[in-house]
């Protein structure tokens, strides 16, 4: 050995073996979040009895839910038992042993913090929602049954024109996002003033309040142009949805051209295919597929927007919602309104996760 | 007048002068390689031949045409002029086949059989035939680059380009690509190739040229410079070569 002044035993020296972690801290902690979890749903369980005036199935359900804030106790005493194995074990000088005690025991804890603060939650959520003041609680003001029973019927094809007014402005905005996106990468001096105009037109419909648009095309067009006088409010309202979404889809859509690295423009400009050729073949399919999931979020807020419609008097859900609020004193059918929009959300966001799911294995060849 | 005359080329980004004057000729059914240390201008003299980069001042001409400057159409120059790069930068959303018949099909025109049917020529030749349908990330390096040699082939190029295709690959890939390059080289392929792999310039040169802060510092043939270098720089940098068990 020569000294290289890169390797030396002061430099380099011997580690000190590491101590076991104590477990006691964190068993406490365990048992005291979980007495405190029990202790909340047993105040649950006896308040959803009195909301049911003691019917078996809501008495059922409070002994569930008791029983299963129990749950945490059960890790805890396994951290206490770790905790004690550990001192025996150090007392032995089994110091590996030891460390592997007190690994098992402070987990076994953390876990048993997990679970209760878990119950925890639960039980403030659900003893918010069944609190009364006079009569009236977060339950029967938004849980009424019967006020599902009765608006249903008119709410469910009123959602059918928040659906297909989504749809069609989304196939709108995909192509004109697209435009916009390309105007504003359009090379050179000759593209610099529509580059400008694309620019302008993302700043200023991103910066306008969607509700704002809608006001304005809706209430606006027909004015401005009598010819249109005629047409659906709904069409209108497409229009405008349209105009306010092609700005932020267009900015993804710019992101995602950015993002394809240069070498593949260069490959394809190299084997003499024009401009537009190389967007079109090698830089927009790829950009598309990497675009999907921030387009997915644009869509849903999209999708969720349509309700904005009713503030232009387009009966759409919310509207028909609003009015059986206002013939029930019940909000209950604006909650039945939400629960639409979860139920056709969520398949959505499922299904492109597969999409792109397929499309990687495809290229993989799994 | 040579094939390719590269005239007194200067390139520069910005302050930093990337290429101070490169002049090179290169016949037909020549191979010149390029070597020198990395930044001494090999990939950006291949990038500018083929337009990919613009040209500061000097000239670019095949057969006496000027395919340089402004006005010219680079369309018409890349049909003539194939380049390899050193990441394959193959489209990763096309299978191989689509990846090679895109060109032809779209640029030549050429009817899809008819590119699909030379496709699977050039495939057959350089042993990929069997991965036709695969896409590029389910190809070795190797695999890869060996396809973008025939992508590049399918627009029956008369001069390639070949910046450092062998440097991302592993390498006991590196001998299947390189068996390609000199069967082409056999062929009477003209050929511009910038590399690192020492031996198979000796081998395959016509003429190499070592370059050095953008300027050609020393050419000749391959034994004149891998065993006679006149250039104190040339000598140094094989002689850092030859440290790094490259040659």
């Amino acid at each position: 050995m020569t000294d290289t002044g890169l390797v030396s035993d002061e430099l380099q020296p011997a580690p000190t073996p590491s101590q076991p972690k104590p477990v006691t801290g964190v068993a406490l902690g365990g048992l005291l979040l979980s007495l405190v979890g029990i202790a909340l749903m047993v105040l649950t369980g006896v308040d959803l009895r009195d909301y049911n005036h003691g019917g078996p199935v809501s008495t059922i359900v409070a002994a569930v839910l008791v029983l299963a804030s129990l749950y945490p106790l059960w890790p805890t005493a396994l951290a206490f038992a770790a905790g004690r194995e550990r001192s025996a074990l150090l007392g032995d000088d089994e110091l590996v042993a030891a460390r592997r005690a007190s690994a098992r025991g402070r987990e076994e804890g953390q876990i048993a913090m997990g679970y209760a603060a878990a119950a925890i939650i639960v039980a403030v959520l659900l003893l918010v929602a069944l609190s009364e003041h006079d009569g009236n609680s977060v339950a029967n003001t938004f849980f009424t049954s019967s006020a599902w029973r009765k608006s249903f019927p008119e709410m469910l094809p009123a959602f059918w024109t928040n659906v297909w007014v989504a749809v069609v402005a989304q196939v709108f905005v995909l192509v004109f996002g697209l435009l916009l996106a390309i105007m504003r990468m359009l090379p050179g001096r000759a593209g610099a003033p529509l580059r400008a105009i694309a620019l302008i037109y993302c700043d200023v419909f991103r910066a306008i309040p969607a509700i704002v648009v809608i006001f304005l095309i809706v209430f606006g067009v027909p004015l401005a142009f009598p010819g249109t006088a005629n047409w659906p409010g709904t069409w209108l309202g497409i229009v405008a949805l349209t105009m306010t979404y092609s700005a932020y889809v267009a900015e993804v859509y710019r992101a995602g051209l950015a993002s394809i690295h240069p070498s593949q423009s260069a490959a394809a400009r190299s084997l003499g295919l024009s401009y537009t050729q190389t967007l079109r073949t090698v830089l927009v399919p790829q950009a598309v597929r990497r675009v999907i999931p921030p387009l997915l979020n644009d869509f849903i807020s999209l999708q969720k927007d349509t309700a904005l419609l009713s503030a232009a008097g387009i009966g759409e859900v919310l509207l028909v919602a609003k009015l059986w609020e206002a013939n029930l004193f019940n909000l209950s059918p604006v909650l039945l309104a939400a629960a639409f929009f979860i139920v056709i959300t969520i398949p959505q966001a499922r299904f492109v996760d597969r999409l792109i799911d397929r499309d990687a294995a495809k290229r993989k060849g799994q | 007048m040579a094939f390719l005359e590269i005239d007194d080329v200067h390139k520069s980004y910005g302050q930093t002068e990337v290429l101070k004057g490169v002049s090179l000729d290169v016949e037909r059914h020549e191979v010149v390689c390029l070597i020198g240390a990395s930044g001494s201008g090999k990939s950006t003299l291949l990038r500018c031949v083929n337009a990919l980069e613009e040209i500061s001042s000097g000239a670019i001409r095949i057969e006496g045409d000027t395919v340089s400057g402004t006005g010219v159409d680079l369309n018409v120059l890349r049909r003539d002029v194939g380049i390899v790069f050193q990441s394959y930068n193959l489209f990763p959303h096309m299978s191989v086949l689509e990846n090679i018949t895109l060109a032809p099909t779209r640029i030549d025109g050429l009817p899809k059989a008819e590119a699909r049917e030379r496709a699977m020529g050039l495939l057959e030749s350089v042993g990929m035939a069997e991965k036709a349908d695969a896409y590029p990330d389910m190809l070795s390096g190797g695999q890869q680059q060996r396809v973008a040699i025939v992508r590049a082939l399918a627009m029956q190029p008369r001069v390639m380009l070949l910046d450092e295709i062998t440097a991302a690959l592993d390498p006991e890939l590196v001998g299947d690509v390189l068996e390609i390059v000199r069967e082409l080289a056999r062929g009477g392929l003209t050929m511009l190739l910038a590399t690192h792999e020492m031996g198979f310039a000796k081998e395959v040169a016509s003429q190499v040229c070592f370059l050095d802060q953008g300027s050609i510092c020393e050419r000749g043939t391959a034994r004149d410079i891998f065993e006679n270098p006149r250039e104190e720089r040339t000598q140094q940098f094989l002689s850092r070569v030859v440290q790094s068990g490259r040659l």
